[in-house]
């Protein structure tokens, strides 16, 4: 067992860009503990012969053209068995958790899944996780005997770092039958256009759970109106229906990367990092000075968003004249 | 319909968290606890299909004996009975090793339906309803933003990233991971926590269940995350901090 294998998302011929944001972790890592890296990819291998790798797997069968938790699982044990990777490592999205865990479980071993780091001791990996949404951080030792398996968190690695070179395309196929696959996927679909679209906006002032309950939101959308901003959310605030879903930054809601995001009451799970790290200023407001939202903010305020939120109104007030 | 729900209790979300002295997990001693949330969804959907297609809803839980007290507010909220893995060390197991404790005690159960969160807010893995079912060799959905019962077993709605989201049909019993934000939940009611008193708790532990402890994944130490910006803060009473605040804004980042 040796080396470490990239399993690449492409859906419809697309790739799931985080997919290279992985291929530079795992081009890291093999430059760390020796071995080559190879990928693998249900689809087409495209611009990965371009890549410094030692070979591309393309899986191919005509029961993968939709993806399944049980038919991508089959393909890839089969895949592992053959190519007897030490680490298989993949980009954290919604459809490698809905499979990874499955397939690592076939293997007796864990996925360790959104990892934003490794560091390397005695020629293996030891990864880096966040713990408590966030809160704190855990180095993970992978143990028992190999392969190991390890989810890449988006943006901690940087696909423009990878690699270029040549990889030599190997087809794959794995024996499938139909009676594997028990769901049945219907076609994706995106509900109703959106009304408010965050993507566009300069400035924007987001709640979160700090805010306490829907009859406190008008304190917010006060500082968002004077601010001239539009008024978005963290996920909670749109699960208990206090603001429309529309309105939410985050993995699951809009990704924006406005002049100005204003965090308030926002503690900052990754899942909502993701949706708004790339704005160019970050303000943060929240009671807790270990939230994790400080770890992104420029600018911060440590305090009661209560008492905060109407003295930056009157402030704002002020400043505009 | 005979639903589990798998359940975990987890550091309260406004706790303050610090390593203990060994460095391999949080002082527990000072800190409260609370239903994982993603799990409470999963609980009160259970509960809303109990009310639907009748049936009974085991709530299923894997922790210390402070987590007796989750486990009597998912009864409260109307779980008609609960099983207890009690195991003061769990922090030994693995994700796969809790897996199986789990599996091995809803396999006895024989469910229709078993449902758990998506994620933990403490360890985060998000996987151990996706191995649940590989051990129990049952399909699964994870991310699920609703369920229905057909005539061929259940069609559910997976949350896909960006705003998309897809319907998948399977057969049970099956395995769900619920998303926050399916439903919205119930409180426990008064008559509710008179009746949890009296309803049965199964007390099982890892020897009982035949599992032992194992380490595909250990956690080595766990630390406070560096800073990787320098954020500029802002002291003093609110009306300063909020001036100085704006002043920045006008001047340096000059947004306003």
């Amino acid at each position: 067992m040796s080396g470490v294998l990239v399993v690449m998302e492409q859906r419809g011929g697309a790739w799931n860009r985080m997919s290279f944001e992985t291929l530079a972790a795992a081009q890291q890592l093999a430059a760390q503990t020796g071995g080559t890296v190879s990928a693998a990819v249900i689809g087409q291998a495209d611009e990965l012969v371009g890549k410094k790798l030692d070979r591309v797997y393309t899986i191919e069968h005509p029961l993968l053209a939709t993806y399944t938790a049980d038919g991508f699982t089959a393909a890839l044990e089969q895949l592992i068995r053959k190519a007897r990777p030490a680490v298989v490592l993949f980009p954290h999205t919604y459809q490698v958790r809905d499979f990874a865990p499955k397939l690592a479980t076939r293997f007796q071993q864990v996925l360790i899944s959104d990892a934003i780091g490794f560091r390397v001791e005695s020629g293996a990996p030891i990864f880096v996780r966040q713990l408590f949404q966030g809160k704190l951080n855990a180095d993970v030792k992978p143990g028992g005997p190999a392969p190991h398996f390890a989810s890449i968190q988006a943006g901690a690695f940087r696909a423009d770092q990878v690699e270029a070179g040549t990889a030599q395309v190997e087809p794959f196929a794995p024996e499938l039958t139909a009676a594997t696959i028990r769901a049945k996927p219907l076609e994706p679909f995106r509900e109703s256009a959106r009304a408010v679209d965050l993507t566009a906006a300069d400035l924007i002032v987001s709640v979160g759970r700090g805010i306490k309950e829907k009859d406190n939101i008008p304190v917010v959308e006060e500082l968002a109106k004077v601010l001239g901003a539009e008024l978005a959310a963290s996920r909670p605030i749109c699960d208990n229906g206090w603001l429309p879903m529309e309105r939410q930054v985050g993995s699951s809601g809009q990704t924006v990367s406005p002049k100005m995001y204003m965090a308030v009451g926002i503690s900052g799970a990754i899942q909502h990092l993701v949706g708004m790290k790339g704005a160019k200023t970050i303000v943060a407001i929240n009671k807790d000075p270990n939230a994790p939202i400080f770890e992104v903010a420029d600018y911060g305020i440590v305090g009661d968003l209560f008492e905060v939120v109407p003295a930056l109104i009157e402030e704002v007030k002020k400043a505009k004249g | 319909m005979k639903i589990i729900v798998s359940i975990k209790q987890v550091p309260a979300r406004d706790s303050q968290l610090r390593p203990d002295s060994a460095g391999k997990w949080i002082q527990e001693s000072d800190i409260g606890f609370e239903i994982n949330e993603p799990d409470a969804y999963a609980l009160e959907e259970a509960l809303q299909l109990k009310e639907k297609h009748s049936g009974e809803v085991v709530a299923l839980c894997a922790g210390p004996a402070r987590a007796s007290q989750t486990i009597r507010e998912a009864l409260a909220k109307g779980a008609d009975r609960a099983i207890h893995i009690e195991e003061e060390n769990l922090a030994s197991f693995d994700t796969l090793a809790v897996a199986r404790l789990l599996a091995k005690a809803a396999e006895a159960e024989k469910p229709d339906l078993i449902l758990t969160g998506l994620q933990s807010d403490d360890l985060g893995y998000g996987q151990t309803g996706v191995v649940m079912a590989e051990l129990l060799g049952l399909p699964h959905a994870t991310i699920i933003m609703a369920v229905e019962k057909i005539d061929s077993g259940i069609r559910v709605m997976r949350e896909l990233e960006d705003g998309w989201f897809q319907n998948v049909e399977m057969p049970l019993p099956a395995v769900l991971t619920i998303q926050s934000g399916i439903n919205k939940l119930r409180y426990a009611t008064l008559m509710g926590i008179k009746k949890a008193k009296t309803k049965e708790v199964k007390r099982l532990t890892a020897p009982d269940l035949g599992v032992a402890a194992t380490a595909a994944a250990s956690i080595e130490r766990i630390y406070a995350p560096q800073r990787t910006k320098q954020t500029q803060i802002f002291d003093g009473t609110a009306r300063e901090a909020a001036a100085k605040l704006i002043e920045k804004l006008r001047f340096e980042a000059r947004i306003l």
